[in-house]
């Protein structure tokens, strides 16, 4: 088996899970990675304080489409005020994968944006 | 199957150190070249030679060390002038193509342009010769305009002439040979219709110069920028001729020492061309290397590197289709393109195909290249790109392409 391009990985690569767009949303948020062009957009639907609902959109690598659709699996159901404490290593932990420093902003793309749209911070993160 | 081409260079990469060097187990193979060149050992030897042997500042020693730096100095940028058939006087060193143009538009434009007039690039520029365009509209009042291009990547020549048309236009950018599709533009052309219709023209010529005979008196533009390191010399030095009398009578771009005539309290007067646009301490030993790295490529020939360039360029444009779900940008001709191919294929995002390829020790580039605008036209966010120097050879085609089918195993398709 592929050390980096896991069968799981591909999977969500190939059938990213919630995808799309949603016409009423709460929150949103776009961004997208200077060094490659690659582009991420979330929209958010809240209720109750928690993320009732997302959907991803844009074009990427593997690495940074995997994690947004591994990751949208775990964020359904949170609380919008806990997203700003996710770290790097949380996106990384769910993706199970070694990520070398090359890759690295693709892995972390989707929760930047997932920041951006819930704190309003686009600078995270910081190295 | 497709046959490897004849080349007409000797196979000339055991001179070139980095290609000698494996990854887990494999030779590299570097089509990367448009990103940076290697540079062969004449190169490193000039510029070892003059750091360890005759290293002085230029153009002050009143001591021998410093007269044989000078020389030295003085004697590159007289070959490289010659190289493409331009004069030493107005062959101005800069630290690579991004300055050069920047040179242009703050020393040129900011001074020459205004509210109503137009500066005209192509939809195929690298960013080095759109956002400079880009301040100095934001800083004038003048307008940016784009001539469009034909789906298999020429520049649209209607088009330039519609622009042309509306009258405004001060300023035409046009890039020699796009760093993406490959597009060998017809640049005299369209220096010409810029001429008559009573604009400047700008050439960058980054990608043209390494790899192709270049003549920039017969191309005839106002200003011609290229950068020693993609044409097999070091990083650091660049290189923008320009016409002696705009030249003469531009303000300086960055001032300071060695640029000045005479300072007084208040103000200055200028060097003499071209040291006016040269000031501080120059990149010498860079200017020795580059024109360490031009007398290599005189000896090989520019006309043989050329046919070298069209003959991997047109087996790369037989053996890459042969990977499934593949496209390659830029005109088929090869006639019409340079040493670069830009690809993608389906159901892999370019950076993954780079990971792929490093695995090979394919050194092949993935993403935008510095041409957002151009990638936005071909409906793409990044593409990957070979592109080949004189150390290729058919063979790093093949283990490209051998690659690229690993990839598609890779990702199960």
């Amino acid at each position: 088996m592929d050390d980096l391009y896991r069968e799981n990985i591909l999977d969500h690569y190939k059938n990213p899970r919630n995808f799309g767009e949603l016409d009423s949303h709460d929150l949103q948020f776009h961004d997208h990675n200077p060094l490659c062009g690659d582009e991420l957009g979330v929209h958010i639907k809240v209720e109750d304080g928690k993320i009732a609902d997302l959907r991803f959109h844009g074009h990427g690598c593997a690495i940074s489409q995997a994690a947004a659709s591994i990751s949208s699996e775990e964020l359904i159901g949170m609380p919008v005020e806990e997203v700003g404490d996710l770290s790097a290593e949380w996106v990384i932990e769910q993706l199970g994968i070694d990520i070398s420093a090359t890759r690295r902003k693709c892995a972390l793309l989707s929760l930047k944006v997932m920041r951006g749209a819930t704190t309003g911070d686009a600078s995270w993160p910081k190295d | 199957m497709a046959t490897a081409p004849d080349t007409t260079l000797p196979d000339v990469r055991s001179e070139f150190p980095v290609l000698t060097r494996e990854w887990n187990g494999k030779r590299v193979t570097y089509v990367d070249s448009a990103a940076t060149s290697q540079k062969p050992e004449q190169v490193l030897a000039a510029m070892d030679r003059f750091l360890r042997e005759a290293n002085a500042s230029v153009h002050r020693g009143l001591y021998d060390l410093g007269r044989e730096a000078t020389d030295l100095f003085e004697g590159a940028r007289e070959r490289i002038a010659r190289f493409v058939g331009a004069d030493a006087e107005t062959t101005v060193f800069t630290h690579n193509a991004t300055e050069a143009i920047n040179l242009v538009a703050y020393a040129w434009a900011r001074d020459n342009l205004g509210p109503g007039d137009e500066v005209l690039i192509t939809r195929m520029e690298h960013h080095s010769n759109i956002v400079p365009w880009q301040l100095v509209c934001q800083d004038t009042g003048a307008k940016l305009r784009y001539v469009d291009i034909s789906d298999d990547g020429l520049l649209l020549l209607d088009d330039l002439d519609a622009a042309l048309g509306s009258g405004r236009v001060k300023l035409v950018g046009v890039v020699h040979v796009s760093n993406v599709l490959g597009t060998l533009n017809p640049v005299a052309e369209v220096v010409s219709r810029a001429h008559a219709a009573g604009a400047l023209a700008v050439v960058d010529g980054t990608q043209a110069v390494p790899q192709m005979p270049v003549d920039v008196s017969e191309i005839d533009a106002d200003f011609y920028a290229w950068t020693g390191h993609k044409a097999l010399g070091p990083t650091g030095v660049g290189v923008l001729h320009g016409r002696r009398e705009l030249l003469l009578e531009m303000r300086p771009f960055i001032s300071g020492g060695h640029m000045i005539n005479r300072v007084d309290d208040e103000a200055s007067t200028w060097s003499e061309l071209p040291h006016k646009f040269e000031a501080g301490t120059s990149a010498i030993a860079e200017a020795i290397g580059l024109g360490a790295a031009i007398d290599y490529l005189t000896t090989l020939g520019m006309e043989n590197v050329r046919a070298h360039e069209e003959g991997l360029t047109a087996y790369a444009l037989e053996r890459l289709p042969e990977v499934p779900g593949l496209t390659v940008y830029g005109p088929p001709d090869v006639s019409q393109r340079g040493g670069v191919v830009s690809f993608s294929m389906e159901g892999i995002h370019p950076h993954d195909i780079a990971e792929v390829c490093d695995r090979h020790a394919v050194c092949i580039r993935a993403g935008h290249h510095c041409t957002q605008p151009l990638m936005r036209r071909l409906g793409v966010g990044s593409t990957g790109r070979a592109s080949f120097h004189v150390y290729n050879h058919p063979d790093d085609v093949d283990r490209l392409v051998e690659a690229l089918q690993d990839a598609r195993r890779v990702f199960e398709l």
